[in-house]
């Protein structure tokens, strides 16, 4: 029995990594997810015969609570609302290893302190892997709460700082790994592991607290990698090598993309958890002297019309602001107006556009506009100055110029979409105010520079109504 | 569990680390959010931990954690894998 369950586990690795390999191409993602899903399956049925699991009407009430919420929000769930969605289930992940852990330590002698004739065993390399499994879940758990309530706005999207934010959060951290040396030495000291349960919990929230709204792709990003470590310290608790693999390749996945995110904002892991960038911004006056101040120029939805109508090749770049407004419906409604009108329309991607990897790429793909269209950032730059207009749908700092040549700009180095190279520059904001980077944007004033002021819902529904007429 | 599997453990650990840096970075960009949601259920095997744990003979403090511990899992792989699925199908070529 023990060998058919463990070489089902290893079945069920196998499919996780063939899986993962499948999201390659979107042509095989689906099936590769379905796959995912069948090794998973496995695992549970391999898992529901062992010899060690001998109730099972906590397991089934257990399961159909939360099947029943993982279908709701899976179904439910608006494709504006993934990135809190992805953000929940990472919490949930590393709840899950937590409570795992802690299970696994009152196994141990269920009944102390009452009866204290079994020696409470626990070997160095297992504690160790539980204190690593207590702390990385607990952050995890309530570090994506966090950023869940972020996302949804129940809790400020703005950097939040609070006093001593730094020694804090390290001598918590040191208090953790203190604490847990003496579980080590001494396991039946329940009051201590309870005291790093709590601690972690503490720690979630303070890390993700001071993080700001545009900086959730990179802190989700890492929240992601966090569930996926805390399913293989649970792994080595267990001495289950399945859990081990699959929290490793999830742990990697997050990292890499962490790694991108990062890369795409020129700035250090460091700089994003510590909660800077939006600080060196606020100050100003450095970029003031920088930024060419005039009039912007702004059009409205028939003069824009008139433009678009003798250009023949166009690029749209998408930002937050279109999420922020649902507008990616009309964003397609657009495209296929101009397309009608024999106008060559791509879009560019911004790595971090939005809130998570990926995000405007999922919105577009729900508003059936083909994923070819879709250019990630290095692969359309170069074209820009082959380019008629450029139309920028509520992005702001990813766009900046500043960023290529202004030593002074807090943003400088940052890779960014070079728009400002296309003969006309179209600006779709609701104001000229400053982005998350809290700096001025010198786009906005480039003499071929037009701003279209408005919701970006109501403006592109707008410039597609005028666009029928002309 | 004694030291030598627990360096087995280590090593299976460091592999699959370098397995998935392998498979990871060949994932395109415009899918970086179902690899998320996807690699999220799959961190959802912790419910093998959570199953052992709420399946206990006797009814102690460590299956109520498992109750707890099985419901997060579940959501964890079902919304996860569900929701992926949901994405991935919306993904279509011209």
């Amino acid at each position: 029995m023990r060998i058919s369950i463990e070489i089902t586990y290893l079945v069920s690795s196998i499919l996780f990594i063939y899986g993962i390999k499948m999201l390659s191409s979107p042509k095989t993602a689906r099936k590769g997810n379905l796959y995912a899903a069948i090794g998973m399956f496995l695992a549970i049925a391999a898992t529901l015969v062992d010899q060690n699991v001998l109730t099972y009407e906590w397991i089934i009430i257990g399961a159909i609570i939360g099947s029943l919420v993982g279908a709701l929000l899976a179904f439910k769930t608006p494709m504006t609302g993934m990135p809190q969605m992805v953000g929940m289930l990472n919490g949930f992940g590393g709840g899950a290893s937590t409570l795992v852990a802690l299970s696994e330590y009152f196994k141990i002698n269920p009944n102390y302190p009452v009866d204290q004739s079994l020696p409470f065993n626990l070997p160095i390399d297992q504690g160790i892997a539980m204190i690593l499994s207590l702390l990385i879940g607990g952050v995890t758990f309530t570090g994506s709460m966090i950023a869940f309530g972020k996302l949804q706005g129940l809790v400020s999207g703005k950097v939040v700082k609070y006093p001593f934010q730094h020694p804090l959060n390290l001598i918590l951290i040191l208090v953790v790994l203190v604490a847990g040396v003496f579980v080590l030495m001494n396991p039946t000291s329940i009051p201590l592991v309870i005291i790093i349960v709590i601690i972690s919990l503490v720690l979630g929230i303070l890390l993700v607290l001071p993080i700001g709204g545009a900086d959730m792709p990179v802190a989700i990003s890492l929240l992601n990698s966090y569930s996926g470590l805390a399913g293989s310290t649970t792994g080595f608790v267990l001495g289950n090598n399945e859990l081990i693999i699959a929290g490793a390749l999830v742990g990697a996945s997050g990292i890499i993309l962490t790694n991108i995110m990062c890369k795409a904002m020129n700035r250090s892991l460091m700089n994003v958890v510590l909660g800077g960038w939006a600080s060196a911004g606020s100050s100003g006056p450095a970029v003031e002297g920088a930024s060419p101040k005039g009039d912007a120029k702004s059009v409205d939805a028939e003069e824009l019309a008139m433009i678009f109508d003798v250009a023949s090749k166009v690029v749209i770049v998408p930002g937050y602001g279109m999420a922020v407004a649902q507008a990616q419906h009309a964003v397609r409604d657009l495209m296929n107006i101009l397309e009608a009108k024999g106008i060559n329309v791509r879009f560019a991607i911004h790595p971090v556009a939005g809130r998570m990897p990926g995000h405007m790429n999922v919105l577009l793909a729900e508003a059936n506009v083909p994923y070819d269209k879709l250019y990630a950032m290095e692969d359309i730059n170069d074209d820009f100055p082959n380019v008629d207009i450029a139309l920028i749908i509520g992005a702001n700092d990813v766009v900046n110029p500043a960023a290529r040549h202004d030593q002074k700009s807090p943003i400088f180095g940052m890779p960014i979409l070079n728009v400002d190279y296309a003969k006309t520059v179209v600006i779709n904001k609701r104001s000229l105010n400053v982005g998350y980077a809290g700096i001025d944007n010198e786009l906005f004033f480039y003499p071929n520079a037009l701003m279209y002021f408005g919701d970006a819902r109501d403006s592109i529904v707008k410039l597609t109504h005028a666009l029928k007429e002309a | 569990m004694d030291g030598l599997s627990f360096l087995m453990h280590i090593y299976v650990f460091v592999l699959a680390i370098f397995v998935g840096f392998e498979l990871i970075t060949k994932v395109p960009p415009t899918l970086h959010t179902p690899l998320m949601s996807g690699s999220n259920a799959i961190s959802g095997i912790t419910i093998v931990g959570a199953i052992l744990s709420a399946g206990l003979e006797q009814f102690t403090i460590s299956t109520i954690l498992g109750l707890i511990a099985v419901i997060f899992a579940m959501i964890n792989v079902i919304g996860g894998f569900l929701v992926t699925d949901r994405m991935l199908k919306m993904f279509k070529k011209k």
